[in-house]
């Protein structure tokens, strides 16, 4: 068994004080109980109140913060999550010349959140509230690649073949997935409809938690080379894009 | 070969931002501070405006910073401001005389009351283009020199400056005390009901009708021409555009047509119309104001549907009642219902813009029943948005004689899907969003482009600018009809709220 990490069972047993206390505590009586420098304790309280489990009131007394509660439902409102990426979706869409999807997972498909157009001015038909397959886009597949319990059900189920090229075997799809893991994005070519590719990226919020993905969409011949590879050049605009939007929400460097 | 870029500062009601912008229009590198609100007293809002020029200086180092470049990348400096804000400084020291009182603010509501009552206050109106009212600036600059002990005098020694927020940025990014540049532009002064909207020059008759010192004026010039260089913060940076940032906006969406419109929904909405080079005096109480001016070209006029309140009834749907914890849940909110429930918000708060301009008009909520729920009351804040925006376009139609066709709208409400519908819906024609939800900071870089000429004319603008969304109408015309009735009379009850005293 590694090791403990001591911060994180201090910052365990605040939550555990702030929850059984009835009114508001301050920093002193905090340290007090825990038996811990203020500095020490200053320190935990400031890092729980950047992730949102500890709020502070006007006088500086703690509590329990609002993201606690929401917990084991959605982290991100899917209405903020377009709101903090909508100035990154565009010059995706302008730089790449495709159409960019942003999606979450909804009940064992992706849910589009926010689409922009392709920029060439041609008739097209917004798509937000649309579902996905999460098997068979690359929003999908990067969604899969970091949420296990989706993954496992997913490679539990029966995976709808849309063309020859999707991917069926749930071990294709497994390996498919650690590669995502290991290259940072993903990508679909003809898995959905033919002649039509995609690449994607993750988007991360604090911690470094994924809360969607983003990518573009467009003909195969626009996506990938003549030996069906991505062009570099698409694939480093979604991933820098991705990143931008995961800076806005919090999330470190990586 | 180095990367180029424009750069553009809006300075705006909550918050300041600097972007970097590329050839094609995008986005490379956003950084943003808020500033505080002063609230001393009902109907009063300030801004310290030395707050926010320190902001500004961080700002101008954030963006070298985060988009790792140095200032001889730039090739121009746009700025785009809150308009009507009002701040005087002394010349000398350049520390301001007190906060700025901010365009919200509505402590000149007597004021404003005497001077309309003066016989001369039509010809007023008819010379500068605007109604009389609290929103803008020359009744501030009257309030200040009337009510700060000294000052009058001062300011009729040459000690004190006038300036909206361009100004005030402009002189201090040039030097400030140590030969600031001190200056405006048409759009910003066309909002002071000081200048002649058809000479674009201060005018004496205006100046002695609110009594106020022409020294203390700053020059009015074009919004894309070469003003100076920084010396402070983009250092030998060309200022080459300034704008108030709805002009800005309307320049942002390429509306270089007569005819062409934009709604920039932000903290309050507003619609301007280009009406070209012939000014359209309104009829139904939209304002004639100048759009943009390109250096020595004759000037673009526009005329604009001001809304009060649009974004800042979501804010305080947030702040005040508590029902939302971030603005964009406001969208989630109001899906968990189909409709309004027979339940309607006029957001009066401080009276009603466009097209009423009634100061003593002040909010309701009409229709509450023990049926609505707060999914109701999100659907009814942001449908008071597509009704103000409604009225504004029918004012606009019947004062151009022209029907709009297509609503171009931008600023951070149109990532509202839910709202877009529904203003598609109320307006029964098609509404766009451009390919650059940041209009108001890209028209002034478009302004500082062109003025450097790293963009060759308004054409290589237009190539810029792409569809990234679009909302067709889809509501079923008797149900519209009956809507905006019922919204109509909601608003006759938020009037002669205040009794005049």
């Amino acid at each position: 068994m590694p090791g403990m990490v001591q911060s994180i069972e201090r910052a365990a047993a605040m939550l555990r004080l702030l929850a059984s206390s009835p009114g508001r505590l301050g920093i002193v009586e905090i340290a007090r109980s825990l038996d811990l420098a203020k500095g020490t304790a200053h320190g935990i309280l400031r890092t729980l109140q950047h992730v949102g489990f500890v709020e502070q009131d006007d006088g500086g007394k703690y509590q329990l913060g609002a993201a606690l509660l929401h917990l084991g439902t959605s982290y991100l409102d899917v209405n903020e999550l377009r709101s903090r990426s909508i100035n990154w979706a565009d010059p995706l869409a302008a730089r790449s010349g495709e159409a960019v999807r942003i999606g979450t997972i909804l009940e064992g498909k992706v849910l589009v959140v926010h689409h922009v157009f392709r920029p060439d001015d041609t008739l097209q038909t917004l798509d937000v509230g649309a579902l996905l397959p999460l098997h068979a886009s690359a929003l999908g597949k990067v969604l899969l690649a970091y949420d296990a319990t989706t993954a496992r059900a997913a490679l539990q189920s029966l995976l709808e073949g849309y063309t020859r090229r999707t991917l069926t075997e749930p071990k294709d799809l497994a390996r498919a997935l650690l590669e995502v893991r290991e290259a940072g994005w993903a990508m679909e070519i003809e898995e959905l409809t033919i002649g039509e590719a995609g690449l994607a990226a993750p988007i991360r919020g604090y911690g470094g938690l994924v809360v969607g993905a983003i990518g573009i969409s467009g003909p195969v011949e626009r996506i990938c080379d003549s030996k069906r590879r991505p062009h570099p050049k698409l694939v480093a605009h979604v991933r820098e894009a991705a990143r931008a939007v995961s800076r806005d929400l919090g999330a470190t460097r990586r | 070969m180095t990367d180029r870029y424009v750069v553009s500062i809006d300075q705006g009601t909550t918050s300041t931002r600097c972007i970097l912008f590329d050839h094609r229009g995008q986005l490379v590198s956003v950084v943003q501070m808020e500033h505080q609100q002063h609230y001393p007293r009902p109907g009063w809002v300030e801004h310290d405006a030395m707050e926010i020029w320190r902001n500004t200086l961080r700002l101008a180092s954030g963006v070298f910073q985060q988009a790792r470049i140095t200032p001889d990348q730039i090739v121009g400096l746009g700025i785009a401001n809150q308009r009507e804000t009002t701040v005087l400084w002394d010349r000398r020291t350049g520390i301001p005389v007190g906060h700025a009182i901010n365009w919200q603010d509505t402590r000149t509501d007597d004021l404003v009351r005497q001077l309309a009552d003066a016989p001369a206050a039509k010809a007023i109106e008819q010379r500068c283009g605007l109604p009389l009212a609290t929103y803008f600036s020359g009744p501030r600059i009257r309030w200040m020199l009337d009510n700060l002990p000294g000052l009058r005098e001062r300011a009729e020694r040459g000690d004190v400056l006038f300036g909206t927020m361009e100004t005030w940025l402009i002189w201090n990014l040039t030097g400030g005390p140590s030969g600031g540049i001190h200056i405006t532009d048409v759009t910003n002064a066309s909002r002071t009901m000081l200048m002649d909207i058809h000479t674009l020059d201060w005018h004496p008759e205006l100046l002695a009708f609110f009594d106020i010192p022409s020294q203390i004026l700053p020059e009015i010039r074009s919004n894309a021409e070469v003003y100076g260089r920084a010396t402070i913060g983009f250092p030998s940076v060309r200022i080459a555009a300034a704008l108030g940032d709805q002009q800005a906006a309307l320049f942002g969406q390429t509306c270089f047509t007569p005819g062409e419109a934009k709604c920039t929904y932000g903290t309050g909405s507003f619609l301007l119309l280009n009406t070209g080079t012939e000014l359209v005096r309104s009829t139904h109480g939209l304002i004639s104001t100048v759009g943009y001016k390109i250096d020595n070209e004759p000037p673009v006029y526009s005329l604009e549907g001001s809304i009060a309140i649009t974004g800042s009834l979501v804010q305080w749907f947030r702040d005040q009642l508590g029902l939302i914890a971030t603005a964009p849940e406001i969208e989630t909110l109001a899906r968990t219902v189909d409709d309004n429930g027979g339940c309607y918000i006029v957001p009066a708060f401080s009276g009603l813009f466009a097209p009423h301009w009634r100061s003593e008009a002040r909010g309701v909520i009409v229709g509450l029943t023990s049926y609505i729920t707060k999914g109701h009351l999100a659907r009814a804040v942001l449908e008071a948005t597509g009704w103000q925006t409604r009225e504004v376009v029918d004012a606009m139609n019947a004062d151009s004689g022209l029907d709009l066709t297509t609503l171009k709208v931008d600023g951070g409400m149109t990532a509202d899907n839910l709202l877009m519908q529904f203003i598609a819906d109320v307006l029964d024609v098609p509404v766009v969003r451009p390919m650059a939800a940041e209009t108001v900071s890209l028209g002034a870089a478009y302004a500082a482009g062109l003025a450097t000429s790293y963009w060759s004319d308004l054409d290589a603008l237009r190539q810029n600018w792409h569809r990234a969304a679009q909302w067709l109408p889809a509501m079923n015309p008797a149900v519209r009809a009956e809507e905006y009735e019922n919204w109509q009379r909601a608003v006759e009850h938020t009037f002669n709220w205040i009794k005049p005293h």
